[in-house]
């Protein structure tokens, strides 16, 4: 038993750190967020050189990651930053491009890993809520290839994005999980638009419309009609990395708030000298430490089998749900009016932490997924 | 970063488990496991069955008798003997006199006094909490007088658990007066068959008679009894609370009624279908789980961190909070679990040989409710879950 992270790791962690605190400051952050783009490619670059996407595959898909650990340290570091660049979409479509495996599939993915090109997976619909049987952008045999008609919800930073891997329905009706289909859209295909958007917790994202896009037949990404299991897998690397960003940035928001009750006075004294205040934060840090243990689990059992690996994933994702959420509210109460401004990073970081409730499924749709993963009733794809 | 317990540690289990199968007795187990009452003679045995092993001082030094583990060994040796349903080792004794005296005890204070524990010669109570003193322990007033080669004391101990089965006693008494608070006390063992001792039973809500008051009226207790220097006592106190709060977090015990439950919700029914099944009820158990889950590696966390043999510090305040509120809600979900028969409070059904006719379900007969309310008690003793939050604000967190 070991709770210390390799020497490697740590390095890495120190590399990240450090990055964001010289040149990836709140104001900097900031002034990305305001930017027309939202995004900097410039710091994708620069995330590339430092090695947090290479750490995200493993050797043999180009990486010099990609266990449970790896991923958890990367996105604690930009949880840590509030880094708005789009590395979760990456992560999850890089996945599927490892998981395809073709020749195409893997140069791509080396551009991905080498920050020359970003492929986002693109999955949610209005109506998916998280679960991908609820699909229902179809894509239809057209001669030798397809066409895809439907569109995508709230793909982050998709407006900077060279190519998206789309989840379709090829068959099978909404709600069966089988019948999906992955495929490999160039962003600058005939028929894709997209409608732009900032967001409440920084950087941006789109609607996807895609009008009858006509593509050959090498945009499919694997066998069609089976992509679910391939999905649960790559969106399973996204649960983690969101969970370890959560971790981040409530470490973030936890620091700053502890700072704040040190200093700030009235009635003559510090306000962290109030038990009423003192036992909201002995709480806050429970929990906290709570939701790093619950992130732990879940990075080791990212290679165990299914059953035991995605309740672990869900059970995490419950977990920093529930404490993000508190850790968000409980910081801004203790902060009082300051803490409603947009001037504070600890603002940002409470939208931050709530927002990542609503990315892969919530609180709620990760606790039913877990009772009923444990009952051994859930989807029966994949392997045990 | 590897979670799994080293070789050795496995192998540890596999020997504990070896043990448990074949010595603990089928009888004491079925009894914990259905929540009876065990009798002072149920635990005379576990301890002696323990001691034969040299397992029952898991946390003293071989030179003493202890088995001389790492804080991981103990984590699984108490993990393990919960989830097999062993009778709960009395740690007033073993787990917290034992080392305070190891490490303020003369020798001659250790040479007496260490192996009656552990061959039961003697019963350890706890004589700390007072009327006006609970979570402000500081605040003891039972006064013992130096008076020749005697300290006569006076005063009130409570909240005294098994204490009706004692026949030693170790009392925070104040000394000076006169000096701040922590700085008068000391630490007494007393004989509890001296003339002016008196025991009360004090019944809990649950029915029980588990804790008691005890007087204390002109006793002379000789002066070789005092551990450590005079006026120094809550050094002493102090040092025994983070024996007191080791393995708070009760994961074993937690575990183990997780899987009582699972038993129960499957056979209890709502609505035509089994509890399990009814999304509400699933909620609440699949938030425990988790949060249980959650703790397994919170709790293996600290043990890390302490490693070395060490107890852990203030980290273990946050075992002690979050392990208490789990162990709750577990028997609180046991309760909800009976439905309308939870109200039944068939008290013969506790005891020792009680074989039916039960009153619903088996397992509810009576201790379902009872074990909640008495659970109520987790988050009260061993330093109050609000006396934890303060000590994480003032150690871990600077306020």
């Amino acid at each position: 038993m070991n709770f210390e992270h390799s020497d490697e790791r740590r390095m890495l962690a120190d590399t990240l750190n450090r990055f964001i605190r010289e040149q990836y400051g709140f104001a900097t952050r900031q002034r990305i967020c305001a930017s027309a783009q939202g995004c900097s490619r410039e710091v994708w670059q620069r995330l590339a050189e430092l090695g947090a996407i290479a750490a995200l595959f493993p050797e043999s898909d180009g990486g010099f990651g990609g266990a449970g650990f790896d991923i958890a340290i990367v996105f604690e570091s930009m949880g840590r930053g509030l880094v708005v660049e789009p590395l979760v979409g990456a992560l999850m479509a890089g996945q599927v491009l490892a998981t395809v495996g073709t020749e195409a599939a893997r140069a791509l993915l080396a551009e991905l890993i080498a920050g020359e090109k970003i492929v986002l997976l693109a999955y949610e619909e209005a109506d998916t809520f998280a679960d991908p049987s609820r699909i229902a952008l179809r894509a239809e045999r057209a001669g030798a290839g397809w066409r895809l008609t439907g569109s995508k919800s709230v793909v982050h930073q998709a407006e900077q994005a060279d190519a998206f891997v789309i989840a379709a329905r090829t068959s099978g009706a909404v709600g069966d999980e089988n019948g999906l289909s992955l495929f490999l859209v160039p962003r600058d295909t005939p028929g894709l638009s997209l409608r732009g958007y900032r967001l409440i917790d920084g950087g941006r994202a789109a609607e996807l419309t895609l009008g009858a896009v006509a593509l050959p037949a090498v945009s499919l990404l694997g066998m069609a009609d089976s992509a679910h299991p391939v999905m649960e897998r790559a969106i399973g690397y996204g649960v983690l990395a969101l969970t370890a960003e959560s971790l981040g940035a409530m470490e973030a928001a936890k620091e700053a708030t502890l700072e704040y009750l040190r200093t700030r006075k009235q009635f003559g004294t510090p306000i962290g000298s109030f038990q009423a205040l003192q036992h909201r934060m002995a709480a806050l840090l429970l929990e906290v430490e709570q939701a790093r243990s619950s992130v732990i689990n879940a990075a080791a059992s990212l290679g165990a089998g299914r059953t035991l690996r995605e309740r672990a994933l869900s059970a995490a994702k419950v977990t920093v749900g529930r404490v993000g959420i508190l850790v968000a509210e409980e910081s801004i109460q203790l902060h009082g009016a300051i803490g409603m401004t947009w001037e504070l990073p600890l603002a940002h970081f409470a939208k931050r932490l709530v927002m990542i409730d609503h990315e892969l499924g919530d609180e709620d749709h990760h606790l039913a997924r877990f009772i009923a993963l444990g009952r051994g009733k859930a989807l029966a794809a994949g392997a045990p | 970063m590897d979670l799994r317990f080293t070789p050795e540690e496995e192998n540890f289990c596999t020997e504990v488990r070896a043990f448990l199968a074949q010595k603990l007795p089928p009888r004491l187990s079925e009894r914990v496991r259905a929540g009876k009452r065990l009798s002072r003679a149920d635990m005379v045995e576990w301890h002696a069955i323990l001691n034969s092993r040299g397992w029952l001082a898991s946390h003293w030094p071989t030179q003493y008798g202890g088995p001389g583990w790492s804080a991981v060994q103990r984590f699984i040796f108490e993990n393990e003997c919960a989830l097999a349903h062993c009778p709960r080792i009395v740690p007033f004794g073993v787990n917290m006199l034992g080392p305070v005296l190891i490490k303020f005890g003369t020798e001659a204070q250790k040479r007496h006094w260490l192996p009656r524990i552990l061959d039961g010669s003697d019963w350890w109570c706890q004589g700390y909490s007072e009327p006006g003193a609970g979570s402000d322990l500081a605040g003891v007033t039972t006064s013992a007088v130096h008076q020749g080669e005697q300290y006569v004391v006076n005063g009130q101990k409570t909240w005294t658990t098994l204490g009706q089965y004692a026949n030693m006693i170790f009392c925070l008494v104040r000394t000076d007066r006169e000096a701040k608070k922590q700085e008068g006390i000391s630490f007494l063992l007393i004989d509890m068959r001296s003339p002016g001792v008196e025991v009360r039973p004090i019944i809990t809500l649950d029915g029980a008679h588990e804790i008691n008051e005890v007087f204390l009226t002109n006793v002379r207790v000789p002066v070789e009894n005092l551990v450590g220097p005079e006026n120094k006592g809550w050094t002493c106190a102090k040092y025994l609370l983070t024996y007191e709060r080791t393995n708070i977090a009760g994961i074993g015990l937690s575990v183990a009624a997780f899987e009582q439950l699972k038993e129960v919700a499957a056979t209890q029914m709502r609505q035509g279908q089994p509890l399990a099944e009814d999304p509400l009820f699933a909620a609440r158990m699949a938030r425990v789980e988790i949060e249980l889950e959650n703790m397994k590696t919170t709790n293996l966390r600290v043990l890390a961190a302490a490693s070395g043999g060490g107890v852990p510090g203030a980290e273990s305040s946050m075992l002690k909070i979050r392990g208490t509120e789990i162990r709750q809600e577990i028997s609180s979900l046991y309760r909800r679990a009976m439905g309308v028969h939870a109200r039944a409070y068939v008290d013969e059904a506790l005891d020792d040989g009680a074989d039916g006719p039960w009153v619903g379900p088996k397992e509810a007969a009576a201790s379902a409710a009872a074990r909640y309310f008495n659970n109520r008690k987790l988050s009260i003793f061993g330093g109050s879950n609000e006396i934890q939050k303060n000590i994480i604000a003032k150690m871990i967190l600077g306020l």
